[in-house]
């Protein structure tokens, strides 16, 4: 036994246990996360539930669980229950429902049963009845109306595509300049100028901008009155819904789905996921904005972060003299990477948001008042508030990577007649760049899974436009933007239709490690070859 | 200077007596003085914080020569090197008094330019340090900081490391990083990158105390050939190195200069007990 001890082995397991446990932890998690993410979008059949007392259900199964028997004698035989998806929100008021098991008299799969996404009011789940043109039915039964249906729809799609197209781009850029001749006027109105040319002028570009409105509305609803046919589907249970067409965002029929039509399908909502906007308060639709959003906050949080850190650590380490002083300043700094985030969060909103953004609103857009521009939340001021959040850990590793170069290389340039700026931007700069960036991963890393300090700082559950768009100036910083971290929180423990959201966690959650992934690869990457480049293993 | 090669202790059978007019005089005859000194170092003193580490310290470095500076370690040679390029400016706490004149002009003066001063001043360093760049950017590294023309760059290039004897084992992979060179190869690329600024004084501490004897005999080989048109003013060591690529050879002992003389007296006919116990061997 004194031998085994002595062989050091024990320590060999010991270390090496608690690396396998933690690699199994993690490697648990992120499967967790990726098979319950990926596979929500499988698409799963349709089943026709007979109960005992003869209702009828119809919708899918998204969940199985053993009915929780307290107090039972050990032994007692296991009950389960099913949750099925019935959908058609509208009609009977709830999405989800739980049946025991014991209870089902008869399980089908029918092949007409045929599951229509809405825009509106969630799945809709029945048999297609009719099909509708202006009132008039053209189509009867399952297969008579789902040809009917084929045989609109695309029409339909182009024609909502272009009432969408109106209403986006060319209602949206007359809503722009009209905000843009508000704001002129009222600016002119502050100055005092009350009449005279400029805003006769105004006046008049703003009157014709209403009258295009007026006509672009008008053509609105001259397409939208174009879109008449709708069909009835009978859902289970003997309501109907007459659903206009222009509201399916796809439908099909799952049961009759081979392997190739449910990949496809497949596919097909995972694109729609990753480049659609949010629908139905966000469980539904894609959440493009959201992923748009966090990498664009981490960009500029790195612009930010970058510069400043990095010009902190050549002080500390290449110019200030080193005493008790900046060794306080660097336990300072190294502690400063451990304050709770939200105390960043609350510090931002009244230094960045109501200081300097009031200021800056005071200043430059007084015209807006009192609705704030940059005296609000938006992705500046979170950014800068997970810049600031994560500026030590930037100035320690560049703060290492100084003082891992060695001082020949230092003297060298310094004997060669070089000052000691040169010497810096030509010499040290290069050597610490790797450094660096391992700086700026370590901080991506932790801003783009920061949450606490964004709710408060302009990340929103659903922003009206991107930070970034077609109207001058292109970049709209002052905007409130979506969040991936903050989306899994909204969908997850904020959305009222808990059941249909909660898949959506998973899948967020899946996609920000792919982003946090994606970013720091890139990093590295770069740093590799700034490694190759500068190499200074010689030494 | 074949005599010398091969046995250091014997004296040369020609004397070289260049612009050396000997102290006339009796026994207490000091260093010899030397007619238009390169360097002159008057009376200078040096202190790390409290420690003293040059003592009263004169000498007169003659111009397109190699001058040694030998002595135990800790005595101070390294010191008085780095004092003729300034590099000790950059260490926090030194003092240092007296003066030292490259040309005549007082390197400590607060007008002196000490940029210019180190481009006319090069230095090469114990342990090679090329940068972490190509070979050929490690060479005109000190051209470009100067803003020379990138069309000169690049016959500076090829110069300097023909002078440095190194032109022919690189000019293949001139774009290849400078690490990747062997020591001796390392040590010579930094010559070159010293020699492409054009300076008119080379200092070299210790440069081949890193190296094989091979590499060493190169180095070795390539003073004597920079001696007819650089100052060179060389710490080691190796006595035997000192013998074999200096004409003058000053002895240093605890932050004093003991002895300053040419290399060939200092090695036959010290005037100092210290020099002589040192060079024989009996301590140090």
């Amino acid at each position: 036994m004194r031998q085994f001890w002595k062989s050091g082995d024990p320590f060999v397991w010991l270390t090496g246990g608690a690396l396998a446990l933690s690699l199994v932890m993690v490697a648990w998690l992120v499967v967790q996360v990726m098979v319950n993410g990926l596979g929500f979008f499988w698409p799963s059949p349709v089943v026709r539930l007979t109960l005992t007392d003869g209702e009828i259900l119809l919708g899918q199964i998204t969940e199985r669980e053993a009915i929780p028997t307290p107090g039972a004698p050990a032994g007692t035989a296991v009950h389960h229950r099913v949750q099925i998806k019935v959908g058609n929100r509208d009609l009977y008021g709830a999405d989800f429902v739980w049946v025991d098991e014991a209870k089902i008299a008869k399980r089908e799969t029918p092949a007409e049963a045929i599951l229509i996404q809405r825009l509106e009011w969630g799945n809709l789940y029945g048999t297609i009845k009719a099909v509708k043109d202006g009132g008039h039915v053209v189509a009867e039964g399952p297969e008579a109306g789902w040809a009917a249906v084929q045989e609109r729809l695309p029409e339909t799609l182009r024609v909502s595509r272009e009432a969408e197209r109106i209403e986006k781009k060319e209602i949206g850029a007359i809503n722009t300049a009209q905000e843009r001749i508000r704001l002129r006027l009222r600016r002119l109105e502050l100055q005092g100028v009350a009449n005279g040319t400029e805003v006769e002028s105004l006046q008049r570009e703003m009157a014709t901008l209403q009258a295009k409105y007026l006509e672009h509305e008008a053509a609105l609803k001259a397409l939208r009155q174009g879109l008449i046919s709708s069909v009835v589907v009978a859902a289970a249970g003997g309501k109907e819904k007459d659903l206009p067409l222009a509201q399916i965002v796809r439908a099909y029929f799952p049961n009759t789905l081979g392997l190739l039509g449910k990949a496809r399908f497949y596919l097909a909502k995972l694109w729609e996921f990753t480049a659609d906007d949010p629908r139905e308060s966000n469980t539904e639709g894609g959440i493009f904005p959201a992923i748009f959003g966090t990498v664009m906050m981490v960009m500029i949080m790195s612009l930010m972060v970058t510069p400043l850190g990095v010009l902190a650590a050549f002080f500390l380490r290449e110019y200030a003299k080193q005493g008790p002083f900046v060794s306080a300043v660097r336990i300072a700094v190294n502690n400063l990477a451990g304050v709770p985030s939200i105390v960043f969060g609350v510090f931002a909103v009244g230094f960045f948001i109501y200081f300097i953004g009031g200021g800056i609103d005071r200043l430059f857009f007084p015209e807006a008042l009192p609705t704030p521009t940059f005296g609000t939340g938006g992705i500046l001021w979170a950014s800068l508030t997970l810049a600031l959040l994560t500026v030590p850990v930037v100035i320690v590793a560049t703060e290492e990577g100084l003082a891992a170069i060695p001082g020949g290389m230092r003297e060298a340039s310094l004997a060669l007649g070089a000052t000691k700026f040169e010497t810096t931007w030509r010499v040290v700069l290069p050597a610490v760049m790797p450094s660096i960036l391992t700086g700026l991963i370590l901080a991506m890393a932790r801003a783009a899974g920061e949450v606490a300090p964004l709710m408060i700082t302009g990340v929103v559950k659903l922003a009206p436009a991107l930070p970034v768009d077609g109207f001058f100036p292109f970049l709209h910083l002052e905007r409130k933007f979506m969040h991936l971290g903050f989306h899994i929180y909204d969908v997850g423990f904020q959305s009222p239709n808990v059941d249909a959201a909660r898949p959506m966690v998973y899948s967020t959650a899946f996609l920000l490690l792919l982003v946090v992934l994606v970013l720091n690869l890139a990093a590295i990457v770069i740093r590799n070859q700034l490694r190759k480049k500068y190499a200074a293993t010689a030494f | 200077m074949l005599d010398l090669l091969t046995n250091p202790l014997t004296k040369p059978k020609v004397r070289h007596d260049n612009g050396v007019v000997r102290a006339r005089g009796g026994p207490d005859a000091q260093a010899p003085t030397i007619l238009d000194p390169m360097i002159q170092v008057k009376d200078v003193n040096l202190k790390y914080g409290a420690k003293q580490a040059l003592f009263d310290v004169n000498l007169d470095i003659p111009g397109k020569k190699a001058t040694a500076f030998i002595g135990p370690s800790g005595c101070g040679k390294t010191t008085l090197l780095r004092c003729l390029n300034r590099l000790n400016d950059l260490i926090d706490n030194v003092t240092i008094t007296g003066a030292i004149r490259v040309h005549g002009v007082d390197i400590y003066a607060p007008q002196v330019d000490v940029s210019e001063l180190r481009k006319r001043v090069g230095m090469v360093f114990q342990k090679s340090n090329p940068f972490p760049k190509s070979i050929f950017d490690n060479v005109a590294y000190g051209p470009r900081i100067f803003g020379t023309r990138n069309s000169r760059v690049d016959q500076i290039v090829e110069t300097s490391l023909r002078s440095a004897a190194l032109w022919d084992e690189v000019k293949d992979r001139l774009h290849e990083s400078g690490l990747g060179l062997s020591g001796g190869q390392q040590q010579r690329l930094c010559i070159a990158r010293a020699l492409a600024v054009e300076p008119e004084v080379l200092l070299m501490d210790e440069p081949c105390s890193a190296l094989d004897p091979i590499a060493t005999g190169k180095i070795e080989e390539l003073i004597h050939s920079l001696k007819t048109q650089y100052t060179i003013v060389i710490v080691t060591h190796n006595m035997q190195q000192a013998a074999r690529v200096s004409d003058y050879t000053g002895f240093f002992l605890m932050g004093e200069m003991v002895e300053f003389d040419e290399t060939s007296k200092i090695f036959t006919n010290p005037r100092d007990r210290r020099t002589e116990d040192y060079i024989t061997g009996r301590f140090g």
